[in-house]
């Protein structure tokens, strides 16, 4: 297996507020390979957009902070604890980020071009010219229109899905290894949503630049994603690669988002969404978190919390699941589609 | 943008001229006259009334109001009672010092106002934030004349007299008696000397306004998205706040602009008076005792015209920051 572009090992990223520590990120382990895609899964409030901002240290601080003891290391060089100055080299650059509201992300007041331009001055050290033409060039690969034309207009002139492409052009501007992708897709109406996803594939092929995608669309996931991991209540509750996962989901809240998806090839079937919502931060239960959603809950997962438990596929896979059927599998009770349909 | 702009000056002439109709009635309407002041009390009563009527108040409101508007449409705004000279004449001398007051005290008001609010949502809820907060606060709350009264104490009489210090300033007028003498650098330095402690007056009470206005904008702007985007590009945070918000936070604090020269101007008006300095508000009020219709109409009418074009400045000014705006 080739070494890890990043390694995330054990990230705890707190929020230490009047209303008392909400564990945000608690503990969270995984890793990217260079050139490959990695799916962060999971309902809002799980911990997603907190791992990923944890990675580029821009979590508000305070009133959050990563743990000592937490480690990510991008090529090996450790980022927990790294100086403002090298994270900031290290943002736009190495490690870049798009974000959900395309709308809100860009900045109102300056034009698209001197937006995308200033991570090439900043980082590349180009002149306004030759940012001016590279710019022109990134607006043309992310299939903007008459690109030198755009350079000059302002967010406020593009539409949703224009302002996404900007953003992707702007996160790609200086060739990162790592793209951070948090719900790219949500905020933009569907067929605009598989033309951006269709970009960053695109661009994760020409470039061999790794993705990260946060997202809680499960669809978008089994279209992009190598691997996953399935976040719940600031803990990974189940990693894969996408087809393990999708086809054989180990933990319950996987199976819970993946009924709760609609499907064509089972209509008449109805959704069975997951009962109830994720506890909140800084009153994670004791024992399992997922405990009071699940359909399978015994007295052990309410005592003990289940640790990230270590899954045979037989297919040399890293895989693994945060729950206890994982040691009881006898317990698993038939799976929910045979039971719906009737 | 050229059409707005001339739109906007071509709706302007009706303000000031209804402006104007109020403010004619009102000062007309008010007890006493200017010959009031000029008579004793042994003059005969036909000497008196041949006086109103050379100054023609013998007339009615109606027909003095059509007179005036006549003369002042075609520019005319009349001869002054008490300084013998046409009320043009009288504005020309004293305009350039209060342009130079309250243009002065606009611009530090602003430069000031911006930076402590930028200092206070940078560093929200530290000591250095409240304790700004709590004097932005002390100055809001007082009224600009008391604060000239304080500052002559404190920097022209204490300062000089009293404590000995190296630098005070003088207290009145604009500039000193022997400016005339004065090579050009120690002129520019003594008539800047001269209007520290009215501009200061001045500047501080709206200093402390915008700096409150333009503390709650930063704050709104720095959760934004878009200055997570340009951290998440890198930028230093120098540039992620004084760039990427401060040109949004900025948007909002240009309303002030337009809302405080009303503020402004009533403040040059005691300010003035305190400093001893020649400017329209002083001009003003001596004109307002005297019932020197003339100069009250016309000092008043500048006023506005004042404010009027401010009002303008700012709504393009509005347009040079925020690109989402555009006049047609």
């Amino acid at each position: 297996m080739t070494a890890p572009l990043l390694q995330v090992t054990d990230l705890r990223t707190y929020f230490f507020t009047d209303q008392g520590v909400a564990r945000a990120v608690d503990g969270v382990s995984f890793s990217v390979t260079p050139g490959e895609t990695v799916a962060l899964v999971g309902e809002s409030g799980c911990g997603k957009t907190v791992t990923s901002l944890s990675i580029l240290g821009l979590v508000p601080d305070p009133p959050g902070r990563i743990l000592d003891g937490s480690s990510i290391r991008l090529r090996g060089e450790e980022l927990v604890g790294a100086s403002e100055e090298r994270l900031r080299r290290l943002r736009g650059n190495e490690v870049a980020m798009i974000f959900q509201e395309p709308m809100a992300s860009l900045n109102p007041v300056f034009t698209v071009g001197e937006q995308i331009s200033e991570p090439l001055r900043l980082h590349l050290g180009m002149s306004k010219r030759a940012a001016r033409e590279r710019a022109v060039a990134l607006l043309n690969e992310v299939g903007i229109p008459e690109p030198a034309h755009r350079f000059d207009e302002y967010p406020h002139q593009l539409s949703g899905g224009m302002r996404q492409r900007v953003m992707v052009a702007i996160a790609i501007a200086c060739e990162p290894a790592l793209l951070i992708a948090d719900e790219p897709t949500t905020a933009l109406d569907v067929t605009i949503q598989a033309q951006i996803l269709e970009l960053l594939a695109q661009l994760r092929e020409h470039r061999g630049m790794a993705v990260l995608l946060i997202t809680h669309d499960l669809g978008v996931v089994a279209e992009v994603a190598d691997r996953v991991v399935v976040m719940y209540a600031g803990q990974v509750a189940e990693t894969g690669t996408a087809t393990e996962v999708f086809g054989f989901p180990s933990h319950p809240y996987t199976e819970g988002l993946l009924a709760s998806i609609p499907r064509a090839d089972r209509s008449g079937e109805r959704l069975r969404p997951i009962p109830g919502v994720v506890p909140a931060p800084n009153d994670w239960p004791a024992g399992c978190r997922f405990a009071d959603r699940c359909r399978y809950a015994w007295e052990r997962g309410a005592a003990e919390a289940p640790p990230l438990l270590e899954l045979e596929t037989g297919r040399g896979e890293e895989r693994a699941a945060r729950c206890w059927l994982v040691a009881e599998p006898a317990r698993r009770h038939p799976p929910i589609v045979a039971e719906t349909e009737q | 943008m050229t059409r707005y702009l001339i739109r906007r000056t071509v709706l302007a002439i009706p303000l000031v001229l209804g402006i104007a109709t109020l403010l004619f009635f009102v000062i007309n309407l008010a007890p006493g006259d200017p010959t009031q002041l000029m008579i004793n009390p042994s003059m005969r009563a036909e000497v008196v009334e041949q006086m109103r009527a050379n100054f023609g108040l013998d007339q009615s409101l109606p027909v003095r109001y059509t007179k005036w508007l006549t003369a002042f449409v075609r520019g005319d705004l009349g001869y002054s009672y008490s300084y013998n000279q046409p009320v043009s004449q009288v504005i020309a001398q004293i305009l350039p010092n209060t342009l130079l007051l309250s243009g002065a005290a606009l611009v530090v008001a602003f430069v000031v106002g911006v930076l402590i609010g930028i200092v206070q949502a940078v560093r929200q809820y530290s000591l250095l934030d409240q304790a700004l907060s709590f004097v932005a606060l002390f100055f809001y709350s007082m009224p600009s004349f008391w604060l000239a009264l304080m500052m002559i104490l404190v920097f022209a009489l204490f300062a000089r007299n009293v404590w000995d210090w190296p630098i005070y300033f003088p207290p009145s007028g604009t500039r000193s008696v022997d400016f005339a003498q004065l090579g050009t650098w120690d002129q520019i330095v003594d008539r800047a000397r001269y209007m520290v402690l009215p501009v200061t007056s001045l500047a501080l009470v709206l200093a402390a306004g915008i700096a409150r206005y333009t503390r709650s904008s930063m704050l709104e702007v720095v959760r934004q998205d878009y200055v997570r985007t340009a951290r998440a590009k890198g930028l230093r945070e120098r540039t992620v706040i004084l760039k990427h918000a401060l040109r949004n936070a900025l948007i909002p604090v240009i309303t002030l602009f337009g809302l405080y020269l009303p503020v402004l101007f009533s403040g040059t008006v005691f300010i003035e008076y305190v400093f001893g300095w020649p400017g329209m508000g002083k001009t003003i009020i001596d004109a307002i005792s005297l019932r020197d219709y003339p100069v009250v109409m016309g000092t008043s009418v500048i006023f506005a015209c004042m404010v009027v074009v401010g009002n303008l400045i700012a709504d393009v000014l509005y347009a040079v920051v925020d690109p989402r705006i555009r006049y047609e």
